[in-house]
């Protein structure tokens, strides 16, 4: 995957990742998006430095960082696990994948276990609507997904953790 | 001789496992030292299907699916490669299964026969034939031919192509846009993705056209962040078309130049609302601009725009191919060509569905969808997404067009069709209308981004039994509050599916089942 232990990046990366793209025109979502690529999240210590390096304020920035569902300002767990909401997967038993969800990994959205392997957030719809209920697990979706399924992919997400220590 | 064996690698393909199985066929075929070949074709859009895997054979192109993992040995036990047809999961010549037999592709004409970032094999089955005319003719002759064709957006509002791109060829001005809307934000629609996923250079070409249409050198594809395989599939083909000298400076030493980027969304639904779109695009919060201007005068970074869905973009090469006409004589009405309809939700044969328009409802969820997956009676459909009615089975009738559905007070939209079986809580469903509302509202007028709220709280003490004729009340004005007073169809439209269950299944409103 592309994410980074969240703790080993550093700011000068960050600086040279906005210098790469900061010439493009509306430059500021590919920036974003790269530096969450390369964290995981958006920590607040970013939002002078983009602030600065892009003449922007940093009320523009934070604005922007808050008003897109896909950009956190938190840490995560090893793993982002989306369940999808929307109505295709709804009927097709999405609801009650996302109690079970919850219930399993003892979370809410928005929330990581304890553990750290998993944070669950909610997404409305993955093109994948003829397959339902649907999941993305970092940048892998899954159709069909049973609850079974679900532990399945849970245990992988545990698994996973173990072997990266 | 080397045996072809595709195997698709579009998201709902790979959901289901295609990646896998393409490993295992590898590994199998290398152990029996046979000499295959892989190609990671798109899909058929046969989604029940999936892992469809084909042979390329004399005859054709043989299919087997759905394929799992434990098939895969027992396919080569029977010879699969050589085309032996004995195996349970057979389905015989691809093109004779009749779901694609019946269709009409013109925009997914090649969608799962082709490598999808393979520019040979686009051009191998008539890609870029359209942009070859298209260097031959003035703007004005392209927006010409895109009028002809009577092509209408497909992104939504159904807005006349040919038109948009007419106020943007005589808009002054040096610097202009092309702005493909690819956040497809729809539950229940994935065509766009289809489109990226499995015949990327069809939208390359598409875009490349309208710039040289209305003489705009710089293209953006807006895609949502949702779709990670797109993104990469449509970056892969992007590259090549630059190695080739379809895109850049000197496209096809015409000494015309068209540049094209793809950027991503970052997982907001109003984003796909045009000038949503422009203010995210321009790295801002994606807040909804007033219209007017119109993009197409004030767009991109203020300059004219055109802003089109990918399916829009997509039918422009068979247009600049086949001419206007060739495409307007499918269709009725004011809705001609093709609609990609989209079967979705609990549907038992889901999938894509390219035809004329002018077909009912109930034959495309019947002959084609097969009815329901739970095989329980069918009860209501959501088309045209989130900001669509439901429709109760009276409705079934209507026909594939956009006037026909904006007579039922519907919406076509973008061509996602959502299927429910009789399990399904009316009520619940009109609470998430509003519920969704309130997440995805920009914020910038108070019915919009207060009424969802109270919308929901007004449902949850109908459904709760709580004084429910004087909330009832409350919530029809609330919805005509918001149709008539939002900004944009976020508010404006999110009332219609909350209307249709009031209209339709009152008593579901009003009855709350119990946990
Ligand atoms: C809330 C909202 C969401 C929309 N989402 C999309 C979308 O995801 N994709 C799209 O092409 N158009 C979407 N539209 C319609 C666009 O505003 C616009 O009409 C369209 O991009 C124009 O392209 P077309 O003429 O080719 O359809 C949306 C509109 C609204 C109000
Ligand atoms: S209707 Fe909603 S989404 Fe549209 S402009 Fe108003 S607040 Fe924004
Ligand atoms: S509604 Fe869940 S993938 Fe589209
Ligand atoms: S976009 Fe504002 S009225 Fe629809």
């Amino acid at each position: 995957m592309k994410m980074t232990k969240h703790s080993d990046w550093r700011m000068d990366d960050v600086r040279a990742i906005i210098q790469e793209l900061k010439h493009k025109p509306g430059a500021l979502l590919p920036v974003l998006h790269a530096i969450q690529d390369y964290i995981g999240y958006l920590p607040d210590s970013i939002v002078p430095v983009v602030a600065k390096e892009m003449l922007l304020t940093r009320a523009e920035v934070h604005g922007v960082i808050s008003f897109y569902h896909h950009f956190r300002s938190h840490k995560t767990g090893r793993h982002v696990v989306e369940i999808c909401r929307a109505e295709a997967c709804q009927s097709v038993g999405a609801r009650a994948l996302e109690k079970h969800a919850k219930a399993t990994l003892g979370i809410d959205f928005e929330q990581t276990t304890s553990c750290g392997s998993v944070t669950l957030e909610p997404v409305y719809c993955l093109g994948n609507c003829a397959t339902g209920p649907s999941v993305r697990i970092d940048d892998s979706i899954y159709g069909r997904v049973s609850e079974d399924r679900f532990d399945e992919l849970m245990a992988d997400c545990r698994d996973t953790m173990q072997e990266a220590g | 001789m080397t045996t072809r064996i595709f195997v698709p690698r579009d998201t709902t393909a790979i959901s289901l496992g295609a990646d896998l199985i393409a490993t295992l066929i590898q590994a199998e075929a290398a152990s029996r030292g046979l000499d295959i070949e892989i190609v990671r074709n798109g899909t058929r859009g046969l989604f029940w299907l999936e892992p469809l895997i084909e042979v390329e054979t004399s005859e054709g192109r043989i299919g087997f699916g759905p394929v799992t993992e434990s098939d895969v040995s027992a396919l080569f036990n029977e010879h699969f490669y050589h085309g032996n047809q004995t195996h349970p999961s057979c389905l015989g010549l691809v093109e004779e299964i009749p779901y694609l037999k019946k269709q009409q592709r013109l925009t997914f004409a090649r969608s799962g026969i082709t490598d999808p970032v393979s520019l040979a094999d686009y051009k191998a089955h008539d890609g870029y034939k359209g942009l070859e005319n298209a260097l031959n003719l003035s703007g004005q002759q392209i927006v010409d031919e895109v009028k002809t064709s009577g092509l209408r957006g497909r992104g939504g509002a159904a807005f006349p192509t040919g038109i948009k791109w007419q106020t943007v060829l005589d808009a002054s001005g040096e610097q202009k846009y092309i702005v493909c809307n690819a956040d497809e934000g729809d539950s229940g629609t994935f065509a766009d993705r289809l489109v990226m996923e499995c015949d990327p250079f069809m939208l390359i070409e598409g875009m490349t056209i309208a710039g040289l249409a209305v003489n705009a050198n710089q293209g953006y594809i807006y895609l949502r962040s949702e779709y990670p395989i797109a993104f990469d599939i449509m970056n892969q083909a992007i590259a090549s078309a630059y190695e080739n000298g379809y895109l850049g400076k000197d496209i096809l030493g015409s000494g015309r130049q068209f540049d094209l980027e793809v950027r991503l969304g970052a997982g907001a639904y109003i984003c796909g609302e045009e000038t949503s779109l422009l203010d995210s695009l321009e790295g801002k919060r994606g807040l909804v601009r007033a219209k007017p201007p119109l993009p197409a005068i004030v767009g991109l970074f203020g300059k004219p725009t055109v802003v089109n869905n990918v399916l829009s973009l997509a039918a422009i090469p068979y247009i600049l191919h086949h001419g206007g006409e060739a495409y307007a004589e499918y269709g009725i009405g004011r809705s001609r060509g093709t609609m990609p309809i989209q079967l979705a939700g609990n549907v038992k044969y889901g999938g894509l569905v390219e035809l004329a328009f002018g077909i009912p409802l109930n034959e495309l969820m019947n002959d084609f969808g097969g009815g329901t997956r739970s095989g329980r009676p069918l009860k209501a459909v959501q088309v045209g997404g989130p900001l669509g009615a439901y429709l109760p089975e009276s409705q079934w009738d209507t026909l594939i067009d956009y006037e026909g559905f904006s007579a039922e007070k519907a919406v076509l939209g973008h061509g996602g069709v959502v299927m429910f079986d009789d399990t399904v809580d009316m009520g619940e469903q009109a609470r998430f209308a509003m519920e969704f509302c309130t997440f995805e509202s920009c914020g910038k007028c108070t019915p919009c981004r207060i009424g969802s709220t109270r919308g929901v709280e007004v449902i949850d003490r109908i459904r709760a039994g709580e004084n429910q004729d004087k909330n009832w009340e409350l919530l029809e004005d609330l919805c005509d509050t918001m149709v008539d007073g939002s900004l944009c169809a976020m508010g404006g439209m999110t009332p219609f599916p909350v209307q249709s269950v009031m209209k339709f299944f009152p008593d579901e409103l009003r009855s709350a089942r119990q946990e």
